[in-house]
């Protein structure tokens, strides 16, 4: 089900843990499937020089996070800033399609993490951020069935294929 | 490596006696039970046979009453499908009862139902997983046809009072359809004491083939059939018998019905070693279903603070074969609907696992899992930001 990398970086997951005093915090957690994900991060002249996470979620979430923060460690902040969902599921070799909906979240966490700093750094307050449904729609446009994966036309809740409703 | 099976439920070793009359089977070139010439002879004696032995397992009045299928699966669509069908045609109704916590078979048949008219009415079930009778005898009105209520739960192994559903759906004069996938072969069903109309089943819970399974239907009983062609199975389901797959199942109904009980007593002594040693292992934990009414083999115990798949993956790759309940595992990415109705909270759901026993299994086996267990939860609660200092953090 998962790729040889994903469950590499599920049974080695690289950075885990907390940053005391970190630069930037970003947490993300999806409520539709539960997963839970915060980044920590140690900035300096704009680079990050230190990443660390922590996550509560299948082997797809830990995999994610622990990717990401092997692709943003030692980066600047605008490359930082490019760095996407996509991105991190290519770099694992691929997610399962629905998982892709689900437990993608590392560059939103990143992102909100970098938000955090700088706004920190600005002095700016900002309340803490809600989890958007938006990151489900980023794979590409169509909507898939979230059990059998047929294609769904937009608004359906009842995939005719393999009898799946929405409020299942 | 070798895997220690606590996944029975998903799949139960073949028996030896088993394989071996399967293999009779096969090297014995039967023909088709159908024909009229001395090749379908043997093959139709075989059929007999078989029949007879399921027809024991359940206590059917009559071997005819069986219907082979190709699963728990096939036979619970042909329960539900075909009693809605063959009754709504006869003008009597398009409503049926079901509850909360049925495996997907039965809730998926209703959906579709729907889809063509029928109304269904799912009545809900107590912290334990239980049906109460009187609810059911609440829920059916003039128009109702059929109530399908499982007897074994899949997911927490509770069992439901089917005795009395049945009394009330007789007192009420509707058909009852039992999905009793996860008891035949397990525990004594015995449909002419349960009073049930309909009742599906699987050969391999009872340690037969996948693939094979029936559905017992009481003489009289009204079904259509799902897949139309010839007249085999008493004329309820077409298509030239799976006679492997049911030699098969016939020799473990065979043995089923000889050793269920020093089966049940094995996996039991399993079940409350594990029991009785988990809080020497784990903290943070609770304990799915109805203590006093459930399935010999089954533990569902969810694990705070962790997510079931990691763990499920994590034990995996120390030897062991466990299922989880979460959502991020369920294909369809929502909680599961047995643990939610039973009122846990969705946060629980996801680090549930669902062990099950089998006749495999060892204590030696029982001690080196839990062992691993904590180990796996250890370090995915390491990684979760939702619990700090051995303890969950407050949502």
């Amino acid at each position: 089900m998962y790729s040889k990398t994903v469950m590499d970086h599920f049974r080695n997951p690289r950075n885990v843990g907390e940053i005391k005093d970190a630069s930037g915090v970003g947490e993300i957690g999806n409520p539709v499937c539960g997963d839970m994900m915060t980044i920590y991060l140690d900035i300096k002249d704009d680079v990050i020089r230190d990443i660390k996470f922590q996550t509560f979620g299948c082997g797809a979430a830990i995999a994610v996070s622990s990717m990401l923060t092997e692709l943003a460690k030692g980066k600047t902040l605008s490359e930082a800033k490019k760095i996407t969902n996509k991105d991190v599921a290519k770099a694992l070799e691929g997610l399962p399609k629905n998982k892709l909906h689900c437990s993608n979240l590392g560059a939103d966490a990143l992102q909100a993490a970098i938000r955090d700093y700088e706004d920190k750094k600005s002095g700016k307050k900002r309340e803490p951020e809600e989890a958007d449904e938006k990151h489900k729609h980023d794979h590409d446009d169509k909507c898939y069935c979230p059990y059998c994966d047929a294609e769904l036309a937009e608004g359906d809740t009842f995939c005719k294929n393999c009898s799946f409703h929405e409020d299942e | 490596m070798s895997v220690i099976n606590l996944d029975h439920m998903s799949a139960n070793p073949l028996l030896p006696e088993v394989q071996e009359a399967m293999i009779a089977a096969i090297r014995e070139n039967l023909g088709n039970p159908s024909s009229q010439h001395r090749l379908g002879e043997r093959a139709a004696e075989l059929l007999d046979e078989s029949r007879a032995a399921v027809a024991a397992l359940v206590n059917a009045s009559v071997s005819r009453e069986i219907v082979f299928t190709s699963g728990g699966t096939e036979a619970v669509n042909l329960a539900i499908k075909g009693v809605a069908w063959a009754k709504s045609d006869e003008g009597k109704g398009k409503h049926i009862v079901t509850s909360n916590i049925e495996h997907n078979a039965v809730i998926r048949s209703l959906r579709r139902l729907k889809l063509m008219g029928f109304t269904v009415t799912s009545v809900p079930v107590d912290e334990r997983g239980r049906v109460n009778p009187e609810t059911v005898a609440k829920a059916i009105r003039p128009d109702t046809i059929l109530v399908s209520i499982m007897h074994g739960n899949n997911e927490i192994g509770t069992i439901q009072p089917v005795k009395e559903i049945a009394a009330v759906c007789k007192e009420k004069k509707v058909l009852y359809h039992c999905d009793a996938v996860d008891t035949v072969g397990v525990l004594p069903v015995d449909v002419q004491e349960m009073g049930v109309d309909l009742l599906s089943f699987a050969s391999n819970p009872f340690y037969g083939p996948t693939g094979v399974g029936g559905l017992y239907v009481r003489r009289g009983v009204p079904i259509w059939s799902l897949f139309d062609g010839g007249v085999q199975e008493n004329r309820k389901r077409a298509g030239t018998e799976n006679l492997v797959g049911i030699a098969g199942m016939a020799e473990a109904a065979r043995l089923a019905a000889r050793d269920m009980g020093a089966r049940a007593a094995h996996t039991r002594k399993l079940r409350d070693l594990f029991l009785s040693k988990l809080p020497e292992y784990l903290s943070d934990y609770g304990i799915n279903g109805d203590p006093e009414n459930c399935l010999p083999n089954l533990v569902s115990v969810s694990v705070h603070h962790v997510e079931g798949e990691s763990v499920v993956l994590m034990l995996d790759d120390e030897g062991f074969a466990v299922s989880t309940r979460s959502a991020c595992a369920s294909g369809s990415l929502r909680a599961s609907h047995v643990l939610l109705s039973t009122g846990l909270g969705f946060a629980d759901c996801q680090g549930t696992l669902v062990i099950t026993f089998g006749i495999d299994n060892t204590e030696a086996e029982v001690m080196k899992f839990l062992a691993a267990l904590k180990t796996s939860v250890t370090t995915l609660r390491e990684i979760s930001p939702l619990y700090k200092n051995g303890q969950g953090v407050p949502q």
